[in-house]
């Protein structure tokens, strides 16, 4: 386990880290998205340490969102979308193509919509599971009570596995994603704005599954709301129009930022 | 009482008045069809409709056996050919042609398919497989009611699985579904309620066409399962026995015109009630 009292991660990949706990989970190297013509992130270096939450904030269109969508590669599904330079997941560059058939089991990813699949609670756990293991049915049943008492939702849904997961609440549905996507064992979960359909006790209690999550995980969040980033994130990054103006301790982003143009946004001047 | 107000108020309740005859004139000339069916319809009436097979000119007796196996036949034929390639079309333009200039194309022959004439869809199945063959059959008849059918299919399916969220697509994807599980798993069950709508309402708007018929199943006065040869069918014996001289035949032109007329309109309900319960995912 790693903890908080960490350096934070150099922006800068020529200083990076060393073995081990020390060497980043993922780094990226010189990136550049394009939609089209359209350059929405540019040139791009940054290091996210393995098992620490990591929170992007900015102001709407900066370009997090993009930049979390490439370390799935879900950027694939949509022609003229592309990436250049290096995302290392543990020194192995996902944007290579012969890397691509593992990564989405390595790299889990939780939207700001909930997306329950319309079937069965049940199904929507054991619908990734199926995609890579074999499991008899009891196995599968532990497996799928496991992902549920993991997120936090055994207690609300037990007795009604069989219950179409559209029924349930959207903080319900929102956890039941993550567990979703917990239930494959992904090294990393990416979570794109998670909470900000939710009410403040949903909100709360996936703040906790995340820092829960840690243990086995390595968690990078999207999120418009700072006072989330705050408390739920070791490091921030702030990125401002397709460029990573800084990345530091969340403690240090927030009471001594080194950039003016994130104190300002910080403070609220704009964004 | 404001001047405003009162003036608002009137002309709503003038408003309201005049939509409500509009309603009323709608449901009318449905009630209208159903009433003078079943007022000439019920003297041809009789339980021997579903055991008898059609009486030969001149003689007594109702039998419409023939007439309705065959027509269970066509229609069953048409969604087996119909459906899969409706379906499989409306979801390669959902899920792969999105807006491409091939995708828009097929769209847009697609719609001009919707409102062919279908009268020209049997001749078409006439030239390609009667005229060939060398006889009427089944099999023909089925192929025209099915090309009849599919851009409906097509139409409902690109649409419903259009309505079907991107973000859910892309969760499954996420979490490493190829497409085909992605397909076959989610989106369709997200869009299945309006998929199967679509579906009934291609069988309705197949379910009463006689003029594909004429040049392709023909008619058959016997019992036949065959479907290389003419078959008996609903539409053909309505149109050939209102216009016989024979009271008999006469009544079960009515009787058969008001079994489909409520086959038809069950459907639609049918339809309807599921349409209410689509439940897309946005």
């Amino acid at each position: 386990m790693l903890n908080v009292a960490l350096p934070p991660a150099p922006a800068n990949p020529a200083t990076g880290g060393g073995p081990d706990r020390n060497s980043p989970k993922l780094a990226v190297r010189n990136l550049n998205f394009y939609y089209g013509k359209f350059h929405a992130i540019k040139n791009i270096n940054v290091e996210i340490r393995p098992n620490t939450v990591t929170a992007f904030i900015g102001p709407s269109g900066c370009g997090k969102s993009t930049l979390l969508r490439v370390f799935n590669r879900i950027y694939d599904m949509y022609p003229g979308q592309r990436a250049e330079g290096e995302v290392l997941l543990d020194g192995e560059n996902i944007l290579d193509p012969q890397s691509f058939l593992k990564l989405r089991s390595k790299v889990g990813m939780v939207f700001q919509k909930p997306t329950p699949f319309p079937m069965s609670i049940y199904e929507n756990i054991a619908f990734g599971i199926r995609l890579y293991e074999k499991l008899s049915r009891s196995e599968m049943d532990d497996r799928v009570r496991q992902a549920l008492i993991g997120a936090g939702l055994w207690h609300e849904v037990e007795g009604k596995l069989n219950q179409s997961a559209l029924r349930l609440s959207g903080g319900q549905q929102q956890r039941l994603c993550i567990a979703r996507a917990l239930a494959i064992k992904p090294e990393i979960l990416l979570l794109d704005e998670p909470c900000s359909a939710l009410d403040p006790i949903s909100t709360a209690k996936i703040e906790e599954l995340m820092y829960l999550s840690k243990e086995n995980c390595t968690l990078i969040i999207v999120t418009h709301n700072m006072q989330q980033a705050a408390r739920a994130s070791e490091f921030t990054a702030f990125m401002l129009n397709g460029e990573l103006i800084e990345i530091s301790e969340t403690t240090q982003m927030f009471t001594k930022p080194s950039d003016k143009r994130t104190e300002d946004y910080i403070t609220g001047r704009f964004g | 009482m404001s001047w405003v107000v009162t003036r608002r108020r009137i002309v709503d309740a003038i408003s309201k008045v005049f939509m409500g005859l509009a309603a009323v004139v709608g449901v009318f000339f449905l009630f209208w069809i159903m009433w003078t069916t079943l007022k000439f319809g019920i003297t041809g009436m009789h339980w021997t409709l579903f055991t008898q097979d059609t009486p030969p000119p001149g003689t007594d007796g109702f039998g419409l056996r023939n007439a309705f196996v065959g027509s269970l036949i066509l229609l069953g034929l048409s969604l087996l050919i119909g459906v899969p390639v409706g379906l499989m079309a409306g979801t390669w333009l959902a899920e792969y042609g999105f807006h491409s200039r091939t995708a828009n194309t097929v769209r847009f022959i697609n719609d001009i398919m919707l409102s062919a004439p279908s009268i020209e869809i049997g001749l078409f199945a006439y030239a390609i497989m009667v005229s060939p063959m060398g006889h009427f059959s089944a099999l023909a008849g089925s192929l025209a009611l099915a090309v009849l059918m599919i851009p409906i299919i097509v139409r409902t399916t690109d649409e419903m699985l259009g309505l079907v969220g991107n973000d859910v697509r892309e969760a499954a994807i996420a979490l490493g579904a190829p497409n085909s599980v992605v397909i076959t798993q989610v989106t369709w069950r997200a869009a299945r309620a309006g998929i199967i709508t679509g579906i009934l309402i291609g069988l309705a708007r197949i379910t009463g066409e006689t003029a594909p018929l004429l040049f392709t199943a023909l008619n058959n006065q016997y019992f036949t399962t065959n479907v290389f040869s003419p078959m008996a069918n609903i539409p053909m014996v309505i149109f050939q026995f209102a216009l016989s001289p024979y009271t008999n035949w006469q009544q079960m032109a009515w009787a058969a015109a008001f079994i489909t007329v409520l086959f038809v309109l069950v459907l639609s309900i049918l339809a309807r009630w599921l349409a209410g319960r689509v439940q897309v995912q946005k």
